[in-house]
């Protein structure tokens, strides 16, 4: 069986900057940051990380019909807005949708947490069904996203729902990579999306990884930093639609960039602390697989959420792998940790990138932590040629992927 | 409680819970294909209205029984009536 190219041919995002891939580039390009107050936090006692970067309120009504909002929690409805919108930056046709070539791999950490609270705030005092709506499940199912998608859109095709919490769109990316290359898919729309939320966030903040620093929104996250001092849990989704190299050509659509590689390793040692060995060797896979030497590597986008361990673990990874001459950085700080979603918005930003030759530098990296300064660390906007590229996601249960991207189709 | 009343509370459930448009709302208009509900709508009817009057609608086989918006309306103001009724006694 001939194994298939595989490239990206659309983009959709609901970010903390809102609706759209260009409100989300736009304000990356600008260096804003999406990090916000969460005031009502302060009431949770012992949470002490009161930032996040939540998507802003979005007239919903007018964007979906009620039929498909109504077993929808946020994470659904971002995810199927991102995928309205990177199909039809695409050009997917309704036939082609409807055909059973193009499926979905979209994955989330959990079901909507917005809607969990609302069921058990409903349910724990009374002990009773008897109100229960009928579209809870579908809200706070594993797969809630995925299915949504596909009903909404009318999708036929393979329904996938990668749920490895920060890692799920990477995976999925990874996941869809694999259908098409293998020729099980023509098209799959890969992505991932999450909340914010307060059980979210304190998930990190029992772990000693969130950031502390409520006064500062507008500085922290900042990964690599020498002050650095832990995750800010933001919110949204980003959806590529993944296509054969032959039908991309076939239907004359523009190519972001090829996908030629995917490293995927577990780390079997610790359920939470990043493992340097298993960073190294998902990046060594996706250079093997795409047939590069560290060498032809001209930038590399890190996972790095702006922990103490996990930013020197990764900057050890990636110097053990690439050397100390590959650009290296990070876009938590202008998004926060968008968790299920970062993998692909921020393959997403990456690909902008890659069109406009220009590196983003990491946000909030004032003063590199020498621990982390074996990598070479951006800190100003760089202009350079970008050609080959890595994506590294990690997540915590020993999860950790490298994409290998290529510019130019050969 | 005057039948217009009740009438209009349902209508006017139906309106939230659903998004309808109150001229959508005629007797006549059967809730699955002309007000566009389905099953899991018909669960979400149930429990908003049983919300509102404060009463057990009616059995599954009953229930099955409703095709149109009048035959809802004549349902709940049956189940009013009862009440009232048996409260009276």
């Amino acid at each position: 069986m001939e194994l298939q190219r595989v490239v990206i041919t659309g983009r959709g995002a609901v970010s903390p900057f809102g609706q759209g891939v260009n409100t989300l580039l736009t304000a990356v390009g600008a260096n804003r940051s999406g990090v916000v107050l969460m005031p009502d936090w302060r009431n949770i006692r012992g949470l002490e990380s009161h930032l996040a970067a939540p998507v802003p309120a979005m007239d919903v009504k007018s964007m979906l019909p009620r039929a498909a909002r109504r077993t929808m929690g946020p994470m659904a409805l971002y995810a199927t807005l991102a995928c309205q919108e990177a199909i039809a930056e695409a050009g997917i046709s309704p036939e082609m949708l409807d055909s059973g070539q193009v499926g979905v791999a979209i994955g989330s950490t959990t079901g909507s947490p917005e809607v969990y609270e609302q069921f058990y705030r409903d349910y724990l005092p009374t002990r009773s069904i008897e109100e229960l709506r009928s579209g809870i499940f579908f809200k706070i199912m594993g797969h809630s996203c995925a299915a949504n998608v596909c009903l909404a859109l009318g999708i036929k095709g393979e329904q996938w729902a990668p749920t490895s919490a920060c890692a799920s769109s990477s995976q999925a990316i990874g996941l869809g990579y694999l259908l098409i290359k293998n020729g099980r898919q023509t098209a799959v729309l890969c992505g991932g999306a999450d909340e914010v939320h307060d059980t979210v966030t304190m998930i990190f903040d029992v772990v000693k990884a969130a950031s502390h620093k409520t006064e500062l929104p507008l500085a922290t996250p900042s990964p690599f930093d020498r002050d650095r001092d832990g995750v800010v849990c933001g919110a949204g989704s980003g959806i590529l639609v993944l296509e054969s190299l032959k039908s991309a050509r076939q239907r004359g659509a523009h190519i972001f960039a090829e996908i030629t590689g995917f490293g995927h390793v577990t780390d079997s040692n610790h359920i939470a602390n990043p493992g340097e060995a298993a960073i190294t060797q998902a990046m060594r896979n996706a250079l093997h697989e795409a047939g590069l030497n560290a060498a032809d590597i001209d930038y590399l986008n890190a996972h790095a959420t702006g922990t103490q361990l996990g930013d020197i673990a990764e900057a050890r990874g990636i110097a053990a792998v690439v050397g100390n001459q590959v650009p290296v950085s990070s876009l938590k700080g202008h998004i926060g940790h968008t968790l299920g979603a970062a993998g692909s918005l921020e393959t997403i930003i990456l690909l902008d990138m890659l069109a406009r030759q220009e590196i983003i530098p990491t946000r909030n990296l004032k003063n590199p932590d020498p621990e982390c300064l074996v990598a070479k660390l951006i800190t100003e906007p760089t202009r350079k040629p970008l050609e080959a590229v890595l994506k590294n996601n990690f997540a915590l249960g020993g999860v950790n992927t490298s994409l290998a991207l290529k510019r130019t189709i050969n | 409680m005057a039948n217009q009343e009740i009438l209009q509370r349902v209508n006017r459930i139906l309106c939230e819970e659903f998004e309808l448009e109150p001229e959508e709302l005629h007797a006549g208009a059967t809730l699955y294909t002309d007000l566009g509900l389905d099953s899991l709508d018909a669960v979400d009817m149930i429990v908003a209205l049983e919300k509102e009057f404060g009463m057990k609608l009616t059995t599954e086989q009953e229930m099955k029984e409703i095709r149109t918006l009048g035959d809802l309306h004549q349902l709940i103001l049956n189940l009013q009536a009862q009440n009232t009724t048996q409260a009276s006694r």
